[in-house]
């Protein structure tokens, strides 16, 4: 079937070529800018792991992002618990609150979080406004608000795998072991939970790879002061302009983000994922 | 196994958190100062004037809509006809395809962001049209950013179809494009509107390669919220976001609305 191959390759070959001339060619240039800018050689590569700055940089992301995903996980399974195991009613009020911030964008929320963290903000308003405290709170341009604007955009992302295994499980497993006399604490820790590891997990490695790669949230409310790897492959593009320095950086950003999705791909199977 | 009273506590006070920020917008929106504050004693509509008498706001609005648009007409029709191509004929090689395809999704944004900065600025040199700062610059940046979302949403579509009848027309003697256009298209039609609406949705939002890709010309809306956020806290940013957060409460409530009619109706 030579005139079948052919429909086949017209179908297929648009995006292919699309994405191959408008991403992965200028990846490749990318990566050659890492090694040619400033001078030919892996030098810039050098830099971003002996730099302490770069360093402290990358240390800092993954902290920050390791606190986000536990935050976020956590937070993730309660809501999907009543989201998945509920009474009708509480099923839609879970759902709403999952999706309305899901759909709003990520520069509406992060100002959502200076509009309720900032000095003239809701909180400190309120509080002085009671008489509690007399100077404001700083809980913008730190990492308390960085991480808390991270670990709220990322809860409803984590949801998603998380409920579908919730929604996976066999009911009469609950039924054995309440017939056999398990409490109800017990039923849920030494079965329900391990039985939805693969759905933490999942939602864990998922909010982590999409963490690392952050670059609005932090640069919004960490104000320039703790700055994550994202914002500084940003500023030494447009502000101290070192394309090498940042290409490279972008390419080992990405190294990492690969082995974390090769893992990924390993410990769950995606179409299990998407449900 | 009913959720217990605490569990119950505990996804109300995320649900609670999930709200917070966008309640927290609203009363900012309304005051009567020119920096970030909570209105004492007025509320002032003059932040929602702001947005009428400043052109740059209605600009960048129509902006947004047309690099919406184009990015996502784009990213569609090639995720259609892609998805088309691994569903019907199945190729050995799909899942590779189907993997690179996905790259821009799985990629960080920051490493897109760069790819798709040195993709529009070797352009510049050859062209004014297809260039960095440059509206179809970044619709066609944003095509390659939105398509992979499509090619999920429109595969998820395909996958509920079922073959036989795709067979059935084959065996009958239909040649591909009846197969497309008589039998698989009118099956999935509502997935492929699905993946057009999340692709504009996307694009009318995508602001970490946007950020990369322009910088005085081609200000789109997110662009624009960035630039008031970064300095001076400029609350007409809080009236906009309060326009867009009632968008999508609207979208939302009635989709839930129409789902419930649907499902008691069945």
């Amino acid at each position: 079937m030579k005139s079948d191959k052919l429909k086949s390759a017209l179908l297929l070959g648009p995006l292919v070529l699309f994405l191959g001339l408008a991403y992965l060619v200028p990846f490749l240039g990318v990566m050659q800018w890492s090694v040619t800018l400033p001078e030919p050689g892996f030098s810039q590569y050098g830099k971003a792991v002996t730099d302490p700055l770069i360093q402290s940089v990358f240390f800092r992301t993954f902290r920050i992002c390791l606190i986000v995903t536990v935050c976020a996980v956590a937070a993730a399974y309660a809501i999907a618990y009543v989201w998945v195991r509920g009474t009708p009613a509480q099923r839609l009020v879970t759902e709403l609150c999952i999706l309305i911030p899901f759909w709003i964008s990520v520069l509406t929320r992060a100002f959502g979080w200076v509009a309720l963290l900032s000095n003239r903000g809701l909180i400190n308003t309120w509080l002085q406004a009671a008489g509690i405290i007399s100077e404001p709170l700083t809980m913008v341009r730190n990492e308390f608000g960085v991480v808390l604007g991270m670990a709220h955009f990322l809860i409803p992302f984590a949801v998603f795998p998380i409920a579908s295994a919730m929604r996976s499980l066999d009911e009469r497993v609950f039924l054995a072991a309440r017939g056999m006399g398990a409490s109800r604490l017990r039923i849920f820790w030494s079965i329900f939970v391990p039985m939805t590891l693969p759905g933490i997990f999942g939602a864990g490695l998922m909010v982590f790879v999409f963490a690392l790669g952050f670059f609005i949230t932090p640069a919004i409310l960490g104000g320039g002061r703790s700055v994550m790897i994202a914002e500084l492959i940003y500023l030494r593009l447009f502000q101290s302009p070192d394309w090498g320095l940042g290409a490279a950086i972008s390419v080992i950003l990405m190294l990492i983000v690969g082995a974390l999705l090769i893992l990924m791909l390993r410990l769950v199977r995606p179409n299990k994922m998407l449900g | 196994m009913k959720p217990t009273p605490i569990a119950v506590f505990l996804a109300f006070a995320v649900a609670l958190f999930l709200l917070l920020p966008l309640i927290a917008v609203v009363p900012v929106s309304f005051t009567p100062a020119r920096f970030l504050s909570m209105p004492t004693d007025i509320w002032s509509l003059r932040h929602y004037q702001a947005l009428l008498d400043n052109p740059a706001w209605l600009q960048s609005i129509w902006l947004s809509l047309r690099i919406g648009i184009l990015s996502s007409v784009i990213a569609t029709l090639l995720a259609l006809m892609f998805s088309l191509g691994i569903w019907m004929f199945r190729p050995w090689f799909g899942s590779l395809l189907f993997g690179f395809v996905l790259l821009p999704m799985v990629a960080p944004p920051v490493v897109s962001a760069i790819t798709l900065y040195f993709f529009l600025t070797t352009l510049s040199k050859v062209n004014d049209i297809v260039a960095y700062d440059t509206w179809v610059g970044v619709a066609i940046a944003h095509a390659v950013m939105i398509a992979p979302f499509a090619v999920v949403m429109v595969s998820v579509a395909l996958a509920q179809v079922d073959r036989r009848i795709d067979l059935a027309a084959r065996g009958f003697g239909a040649s591909v494009s009846q197969r497309i256009f008589r039998v698989i298209l009118p099956n999935i039609k509502f997935g492929v509107f699905t993946a057009f609406f999340l692709s504009f949705v996307l694009s009318w939002e995508e602001i970490g390669v946007t950020l990369f890709i322009t910088s005085v010309d081609a200000v789109t809306l997110p662009r624009m919220m960035w630039m008031g956020l970064r300095d001076n806290i400029d609350p007409a940013i809080a009236a906009i976001s309060v326009i867009l957060i009632i968008i999508v409460i609207t979208v939302i409530l009635a989709k839930t609305a129409i789902t419930f009619k649907l499902s008691r109706k069945s």
